[in-house]
């Protein structure tokens, strides 16, 4: 019992973690329908930011709350910087050409990203894995029992930023006239453009705002997996992009809920099966899923227009 | 898009029927062993010639399936290391057996072949299953599922003891020859060019250009897309077959996404639906590393950047893509052949039917 909670834990830890990449990505494919390929590279590059800033902050200032709330807007403003320079000059130029055409730019901004880190050239950080510093000192926030159940503080702080960072992306998108404006430039951006809406401004904003999201994530991973590396965007991505899928691309709360149903399944294969099979059966539900509905859990099909 | 003609039954031959079809066959024989004599005391070279080869055979039929069919599947890497792991562990088992009423030496090429057979008819029964999802999903939800087919395929073959988990498989057999492997090239493409030739490729067409439009015109298009994927992996099987006899180990690592994006970047190059632009993008792709590699040690630049080569290989696959997605989306040649895009003033073939 107690060691089904602890994994239940554990899975909603990781699973908030995957739910804020997969808002990212979701937030890209309900504006403009492409599957950002590099969403999870633009989260590594966040991580590595975070990192710079953290040992520029040195040992005593970065475990302060100062020097965390420091960290996380360097990364977070850094990579919204990024995300508007690959939105202008990468899918841009492609938005009225086929929709491959994009995928495949995006592809390949995730394999110059990630691969492009992997060299040990000038600043690049090279392809060995780096023990990211603990902005956050551990600490046993809750112990039940005998340490049967353990939560660690940040569990709960990645939990608690994760669930501020949704809440607050609701309320952007159903409560504000941005969110207005990025609802109908997903509706349609053509008629969207005809009405006022300065459509490439608002496409250009959240592609901002979901390569900073992403940054924030990558941080939270990085803290939980206390490893960073040029290589985790592609498989963090990977995973995030599954979770999307799951809850039906383009649906804010069935990223939330594709992500922590992914966070949960993967945490139980690692706990009550083998830890080695746990990237198939992360797949394997991506396909059971789409085969039994074909939108995600939460997603329509939408009817095609011939 | 332009779409090449409609073939044209062609009456006046000097050759019968029958034997027209054997033609190529025929013609490919004499020359593949002369190719092999040529080839048989330069190591590195017939070595080369075989990555290329596979190459080939892997970009011409993910060209069958993205490029023809426009269904963007991104899980080559899978097919192959089907082909190759079947076929590597079905090798490893028959190597002492042999065909008494034949020399060894034949009898070692013809357990290869069935072997070879055996890996992309393994391949082409994964296609099938990747292919029947197709039914319910469409273009980017059917890329996702043939990543996540190729990842799971990665993750089998490591946790499975017959397949030799993370080591790999070793001592299969070298049985290999680029002669062998330039065969199979010759059928891949021989069997690509006779689809876009056929009423059948005319429906794959069809499908790639409006899927909606193709089904009201009548076309099956689930079954012509399981086809195109039973067809495209069956080669892809073959052609991981062949890399398994003549690389000294395969190991789950040589089949991850990136081998996959690497067959995309070379289809994409050569242009989504060009045959021969898939052939020249993979042997330009192959050869390029190894011809920067030899450019920088001629150069005198030892060591250091000649050994980056392999790092920087990646990060200018991804530029290559983006840049030519920006520059020229329909690729090198578009849905054109090269001879479409030849000066006039070299002698073409027929208009038509290739």
């Amino acid at each position: 019992m107690a060691q089904l909670l602890q994994h239940l834990i554990n899975g909603l830890a990781a699973g908030t973690i995957y739910a804020l990449v997969a808002l990212g990505y979701t937030m890209v494919y309900g504006v403009l329908k492409l599957i950002n390929f590099a969403h999870g590279d633009v989260m590594m590059v966040g991580v590595y930011m975070g990192y710079a800033t953290a040992f520029a902050l040195g040992r005593d200032m970065r475990s302060s709350l100062l020097g965390v709330a420091v960290v996380f807007a360097v990364a977070m403003l850094g990579c919204a910087l990024l995300g508007f320079f690959i939105e202008r000059f990468a899918y841009r130029p492609l938005r009225e050409k086929p929709r491959l055409t994009a995928l495949i730019t995006a592809i390949g901004i995730s394999f110059a990203l990630s691969y492009g880190f992997q060299l040990d050239i000038g600043f690049l950080p090279g392809a060995a894995p780096r023990a990211f510093p603990e902005v956050i000192e551990p600490v046993e926030w809750l112990v039940i029992g005998d340490r049967d159940v353990v939560v660690w503080n940040w569990q709960v702080i990645s939990f608690g930023i994760a669930v501020a960072l949704m809440v607050g992306l609701q309320y952007l998108v159903f409560r504000t006239r941005f969110g207005q404006a990025m609802r109908a430039v997903s509706w349609d951006h053509r008629v969207a453009a005809l009405m006022g809406i300065p459509t490439d401004r608002v496409i250009a904003l959240t592609f901002m705002l979901s390569s900073a999201l992403a940054a924030g994530a990558g941080l939270l991973y990085a803290i939980k997996d206390t490893s960073v590396s040029p290589l985790m965007g592609l498989y963090v991505g990977l995973k995030a992009f599954v979770a999307a899928v799951i809850g039906g691309i383009g649906h804010v709360q069935g990223a939330v809920v594709g992500g922590l149903v992914l966070g949960l399944v993967e945490e139980f294969v690692v706990g009550y099966a083998a830890s080695t099979w746990r990237d198939a059966v992360a797949f394997g539900f991506l396909i059971l899923v789409l085969l039994v509905k074909p939108g995600g859990l939460f997603g329509r099909v939408a009817a095609e227009k011939v | 898009m332009e779409t090449p003609a409609i073939p044209v039954p062609q009456a006046r031959s000097a050759v019968p029927a029958s034997l027209r079809g054997l033609l190529p066959v025929l013609l490919a024989l004499p020359v593949l062993a002369l190719f092999q004599w040529l080839m048989s005391d330069a190591p590195f070279a017939s070595y080369l010639l075989s990555v290329v080869g596979v190459n080939i055979i892997l970009a011409v039929s993910l060209n069958i399936v993205n490029g023809m069919t426009g269904q963007f599947s991104i899980g080559h890497a899978g097919f192959m290391a089907v082909g190759a792991y079947i076929s590597g562990v079905l090798s490893l088992n028959l190597k002492d057996v042999a065909l008494s009423f034949l020399s060894v030496a034949v009898s070692d090429q013809v357990f290869f072949v069935v072997s070879l057979l055996v890996g992309g008819l393994a391949a082409a029964l994964c296609g099938f299953l990747v292919g029947l999802p197709s039914l319910r999903l469409r273009g980017d939800y059917l890329a996702i599922v043939t990543l996540g087919f190729g990842e799971i395929i990665r993750v089998v073959v490591q946790n499975t003891d017959a397949f030799g988990r993370a080591l790999g498989l070793s001592g299969i057999p070298q049985t290999s020859s680029p002669a062998m492997v330039y065969f199979f090239v010759f059928l891949t493409v021989l069997v690509a060019r006779r689809i876009t030739g056929s009423s059948h490729g005319r429906s794959l067409w069809a499908i790639r250009e409006d899927e909606v439009a193709a089904e009201a015109m009548g076309v099956d298009t689930t079954g012509y897309k399981v086809r195109a994927f039973v067809i495209s992996s069956f080669f892809a099987g073959i052609a991981g077959a062949l890399f398994a006899h003549f690389v000294p180990i395969i190991n789950p690592g040589s089949f991850t996404f990136v081998k996959s994006m690497e067959i995309v970047v070379m289809v994409v190059l050569g242009g989504l639906g060009s045959t021969t632009g898939a052939i020249i993008a993979a042997t330009f792709l192959t050869l390029l590393p190894e011809g920067m590699r030899s450019l920088f040690t001629l150069l005198g630049a030892e060591g250091s950047l000649a050994q980056k080569v392999d790092q920087i290989r990646m990060p200018v696959y991804g530029l290559l893509l983006v840049v030519l997605m920006l520059a020229r989306p329909q690729g090198l040649f578009g849905t054109k052949e090269i001879w479409d895009v030849l000066p006039r003033w070299i002698p073409r073939k027929r208009r038509g039917l290739a």
